[in-house]
């Protein structure tokens, strides 16, 4: 970097500022600031490779087919897998989606189409607070209100504290990308004598559809990983089960519960599950920055 | 744009007959239902958390925040040390992740090359998105014993003559909690500011470069007073984020109360993980309106955290870090 600093003021520039000791310091603090920053750098992204490798070392051994099929043995015994886990978690988002996304992807075309004034101020900065919120207070809300009365942890109490968490993440993508959507094309389609619902159903939209299913796909993936709702709602469940009235098995919750265990099979299988689910995140948001990034070149 | 639009809806209207516009004022009101059932579940969780936690309120008041004991046995509760806990590990990841944070998203806009920017950018988030159990997986089984084995003993031998590097060593407890914390709370602040830094006019750094100012000059006097406000809400953001973090602390920060003080080395816990390791045996009574109340007291300070950086990030103008939270 300091290479860069001294390429532009070449030796012969009649311009270059004279040598004195404050330009000294100047000049210091010009390179302490480019390499200050630039270690910043380094430093986060040497964290998230050190993670990711080592996540990778430690669970690729122990990914095999039983891996998603079997159920775990019981304590310490070699084998077995991790099958209601990846069940359950794929009903609890399944779940989840049934409640976040009709209410998120209403607030959003609430938001960009009809609200305007205090009101949808209001609303926004709600659902914008609503995001900030730990996790956890969703699974007590849940817990308190279903499970403590029902008597029995189970697998809708999970998704309806999960479903709550992604509300904002859709409401907030999909407000932002119908905005993108040109004024033109409303008009247009408001010309031709459409109404103003079937403009928006119609129109609006289907033009906004890939930035839409790119929140919904964000926040789907957000609440696969989360692990802190679950524990005093979806509970976990080391048998395969669909009945969301009963406790049911997650991803994070098997990996919480097995990182702990004093058994190393339990520990690389733990391994082996935050690779599954590390793997999962990484393709979506690699997906997400493909769609996005031809999203914004078919709106420009 | 709306208003502008509000002249074509009204030929339409006169265009339509009135089943077209019934199906307008349908879908509207259909919408608003919507919203407003979401706006109603959040009335329902402050309601529910505020009612459930009424007898440890009424029985303990103001004393449940500083009470030391959390004893199910006598019937007597407090969080103090939790939230001595909470607040140690969240300030120690700020004083680490701000200037951490912030240095990176300084050096993405203004001196990264231009090809390597946006996949920087795009690693740093990539940070965001690992889920929290993960972070807590790797401290757990790697940091903590690591710290336990070498780091430890190696901060007490040189920096020892600190308070904050004394007694034994557990590997879990509040520093490992504040290491994943940094860790987990920079992407945030790296994603918020750069977004910030922005929305810095192009001009005024070039104002600047024109009247022979360093690169530090042009940061210190075009970029940071312009960014400072949009920084600080990002940085609250992090802050109401590390405050309630659950599934990483709950796992590395040791789970055990001990003595207030200064001492990193202590285990304690957090008041998201009183709630995490409580829940399961709370019975009805005192005891779970009192894991409830941890909870409540989480939600207040996230609310208020989250309240204010709001509020500033608005005040840039912009909706920065909508979609990064």
């Amino acid at each position: 970097m300091s290479v860069l600093v001294e390429q532009q003021q070449p030796a012969a520039n009649p311009f270059q500022a004279p040598r004195t000791a404050h330009n000294a310091r100047r000049r210091a603090s010009s390179i302490a600031i480019v390499v200050l920053s630039g270690l910043s750098t380094a430093f986060a992204v040497a964290v998230l490779l050190y993670l990711l490798l080592y996540v990778l070392r430690a669970g690729i051994p122990y990914i095999n087919l039983d891996l998603f099929t079997k159920i775990p043995t019981p304590n310490g015994e070699p084998g077995g897998g991790l099958g209601p886990s990846i069940q359950g978690s794929l009903i609890l988002v399944g779940l989840a989606s049934l409640f976040g996304i009709p209410l998120g992807l209403s607030t959003g075309i609430y938001l960009s189409e009809f609200g305007r004034g205090a009101i949808a101020m209001g609303v926004r900065f709600l659902v914008d607070v609503l995001a900030g919120i730990p996790t956890i207070i969703f699974g007590l809300f849940a817990w308190i209100l279903i499970v403590v009365p029902q008597q029995s942890f189970s697998g809708l109490s999970g998704g309806v504290a999960l479903g709550i968490i992604m509300i904002p993440i859709v409401a907030r993508t999909s407000e932002e990308v119908l905005r993108l959507v040109p004024k033109e094309l409303r008009e247009a389609s408001l010309a031709l004598g459409a109404t103003e619902s079937r403009t928006i159903l119609r129109v609006v939209i289907p033009a906004a559809s890939s930035g839409i299913v790119t929140g919904v796909v964000l926040a789907m993936a957000r609440v696969a990983g989360e692990t802190a709702p679950l524990l005093m709602t979806a509970f976990g469940n080391p048998f395969f089960s669909a009945d969301i009235t009963r406790p049911i098995d997650a991803l994070p919750l098997r990996i919480f519960n097995f990182a702990e265990s004093p058994y190393q099979a339990q520990i690389n299988q733990a391994y082996a599950g935050s690779l599954v689910l590390i793997v999962l995140i990484l393709i979506t948001s690699f997906a997400i920055r493909w769609a996005t990034g031809g999203f914004k070149r078919s709106v420009r | 744009m709306q208003q502008s639009l509000s002249g074509a809806r009204s030929v339409a209207r006169l265009l339509g007959g009135g089943s077209r516009r019934l199906s307008d004022t349908l879908f509207r009101g259909f919408t608003l239902l919507l919203v407003l059932v979401v706006v109603v579940v959040i009335a329902a969780l402050v309601w529910v958390l505020v009612s459930n936690s009424m007898p440890t309120i009424q029985t303990f008041g103001w004393s449940f925040l500083t009470n030391q004991a959390f004893d199910p046995v006598h019937n007597v509760f407090g969080v103090g040390p939790a939230i001595f806990g909470t607040l140690v590990t969240s300030a120690f990841a700020l004083l680490f992740a701000v200037p951490i944070g912030v240095g990176t998203a300084i050096f993405l806009v203004d001196f990264c090359p231009r090809p390597l920017q946006r996949p920087l950018a795009f690693i740093v988030e990539l940070l965001a998105a690992v889920p929290s159990i993960i972070y807590g997986l790797f401290g757990f089984l790697a940091l903590a014993p690591w710290l336990q084995s070498t780091g430890q003993p190696w901060l007490q031998k040189y920096l020892g003559f600190l308070p904050f590097f004394q007694g034994q060593f557990h590997g879990l407890g509040l520093l490992a909690a504040g290491m994943l914390l940094t860790i987990m709370v920079l992407p945030l602040i790296t994603s918020v500011s750069r977004e910030v830094i922005l929305t810095t006019p192009t001009e005024q750094r070039e104002a600047l470069l024109a009247l022979g100012a360093t690169r530090w000059e042009v940061i210190r006097h075009a970029v940071l007073p312009y960014a400072r406000i949009g920084i600080t809400g990002g940085v609250i953001l992090a802050l109401g984020r590390a405050l309630g973090e659950t599934m990483a602390v709950t796992l590395v920060i040791g789970n055990q109360a001990s003595p207030i003080s200064p001492s990193l080395f202590n285990t304690g816990y957090t008041l998201s993980s009183v709630i995490a390791n409580q829940f399961g045996e709370a019975t009805p009574g005192l005891f779970f309106s009192a894991v409830i109340e941890a909870g409540l007291l989480v939600f207040i300070i996230t609310l208020i955290t989250n309240i204010i950086a709001r509020l500033l990030i608005y005040r840039m103008g912009h909706h920065v870090g909508g979609l990064t939270t």
